[in-house]
């Protein structure tokens, strides 16, 4: 690790304050990531700002109805708070098929939203990046990249976001409190993240003076037809190959509402609003999910080692869509068999 | 010696390395005053300044799990969290778990069911054990293999593990109820 300078911020604008101040300074929380690629050098700040003292750890009723998740309340506190479970119960799942035990533990919801690509091209110092070095090239086009993206590539970065928490809370249409120097402002989970383009460095939209103080998760009930489908080498502790959070809102066999997004394929959690309007008013059937599964990878790209991903994720779509109709999710991390 | 040595390699120190500063930390009941630099791991921070070794450096990168130490009664990967976050929280190592004397059940369920070959996860999987038992959470087999995932065994004792950590989790199980 590179020397640094820590201190501790005790309110929300001191570190809003502090975080505006010269040099590389960074916010830590859980640090599972960010210590992690300080060791690597990927992360080479010059002041570390610890915010776990930060009174934002408090899952408790949004005002409209809705569920606020403290940035700084752990994954594992998240996954298993009675409230999150009864009601969203997608999200807890998601969490729960991210990680371990331990760095559950340690992650803070806020810190989740800023997990950087597992790209091994971005830890691996010795190969150009795009992301950790603008402009010096992308070692995955044409590299091993079987893990990379397929949805919303560039030709400056094929990354994808690792979280599996926020393909869950993307397809719940949470929205991010975010607060800077100017106040307050909410973000809407979509524009939370953003694609690559031609500056890949920049994995989301916030400020470098801003905070993440909350996650809203909307009063909406789609807590008896979801599915969190996590596709990965080896059924615990590893990275999603494809992820789908599916969930619906059903009157017998018609589907109200739906949603759908995936992990593992893109930049960003990816959620497909013009799939999901191919499930309103339409029967819960497997040629609804055929087509809706099509359309989300419509403009699907293959990089070689990844191309099998492009049939795997419409595979992916139509059976968390079937498992989310039938109210049987499997995503449960305690399920022993193989998915 | 020359008095303005020439650096031969990499680029010149241009800031000057931040003094190390005091931290206490509450470990095993006891408290402990150390002077470290910010960018001592709690993991280094036990094993280069404390003398608790027991703790073990597995692949310092948190995927092993060789490392799992419990904070405030929550297992964690000392290998990723600064010594100086861990201020003010109750941390609890292989060392703080029994004694020679009177092993923890845990320790005794990983002799009884010869769930270890070189021993080197060993504390960690019994840190983790225990995180799990206060968890709660893990009832049966498929559960304790799923919330025991984050600790790795190279010896692939992992039969004998579980065997061992389902033993105390139903002994445990029986106290409750």
């Amino acid at each position: 690790m590179n020397s640094f300078t820590y201190t501790r911020a005790e309110a929300v604008e001191a570190a809003v304050r502090e975080k505006s101040a010269s040099g590389k300074v960074k916010f830590i929380a859980g640090g599972t990531n960010l210590l992690d690629l300080m060791k690597e050098n990927v992360e080479r700040p010059t002041r570390l700002i610890d915010i776990n003292r930060l009174p934002l750890t408090k899952i408790e009723a949004a005002p409209d109805g809705g569920l606020r998740l403290g940035a700084l309340a752990t994954n594992a506190d998240t996954a298993w708070n009675a409230e999150v479970e009864k009601r969203y119960p997608l999200l807890s799942q998601a969490i729960l098929a991210g990680a371990s035990p331990q760095l559950r533990n340690m992650a803070t919801n806020g810190g989740n939203l800023f997990q950087r690509t597992r790209c091994y091209y971005f830890y691996d110092l010795a190969t150009p990046c795009n992301k950790r070095e603008p402009g010096s090239g992308c070692s995955a086009i044409g590299g091993y990249n079987r893990i990379l993206g397929i949805l919303g590539t560039s030709e400056s970065c094929i990354a994808t976001h690792p979280s599996d928490m926020c393909v869950a809370l993307a397809a719940l249409a949470a929205t991010v409190r975010v607060t800077g120097k100017n106040g307050e402002r909410v973000v809407k989970f979509e524009d939370f993240h953003r694609l690559p383009g031609d500056t890949p460095q920049f994995d989301n939209t916030l400020q470098p003076d801003e905070i993440v103080t909350a996650i809203d998760l909307p009063a909406e009930d789609f807590s008896r037809h979801f599915s969190y489908l996590k596709l990965r080498d080896r059924t615990s502790y590893a990275f999603a190959l494809i992820s789908v959070a599916a969930a619906l809102q059903l009157e017998g066999n018609t589907i109200k509402e739906g949603r759908l997004a995936l992990g593992g394929v893109a930049h960003k959690p990816w959620r497909d609003t013009t799939a999901e309007a191919l499930l309103k008013g339409q029967p819960a059937t497997e040629e609804t999910f055929r087509r809706v599964a099509a359309k989300v990878v419509e403009g699907a790209k293959g990089y070689g080692h990844n191309t099998f991903k492009i049939e795997l994720a419409k595979r992916a779509i139509m059976r968390a869509l079937k498992q989310a109709t039938e109210g049987m999710p499997v995503a449960d991390a305690f399920q022993n068999s193989n998915p | 010696m020359p008095e303005n040595p020439t650096h031969t390699s990499g680029a010149a120190i241009t800031a000057p390395l931040p003094p190390v500063s005091p931290v206490t930390l509450r470990i095993n009941g006891q408290e402990r005053q150390l002077h470290i630099a910010p960018w001592t791991t709690l993991l280094d921070a036990l094993r280069e300044y404390l003398d608790l070794t027991g703790t073990k450096k597995g692949c310092d990168h948190g995927q092993c799990g060789a490392c799992t130490v419990l904070v405030d009664g929550k297992r964690i990967n000392a290998c990723l969290t600064l010594a100086v976050m861990q201020e003010g929280r109750d941390i609890t190592t292989i060392e703080g778990m029994g004694t020679e004397e009177k092993l923890h059940p845990l320790q005794q369920a990983f002799i009884d069911h010869d769930a270890f070959q070189c021993g080197y996860c060993t504390p960690g999987q019994i840190c983790s054990a225990q995180g799990l038992i206060n968890e709660g959470k893990a009832k049966t087999a498929a559960e304790i293999k799923e919330l025991m995932s984050g600790n790795l065994c190279r010896c692939g004792a992992y039969t004998n593990i579980l065997a061992a950590v389902q033993e105390v989790v139903e002994m445990e199980l029986k106290i409750k109820n």
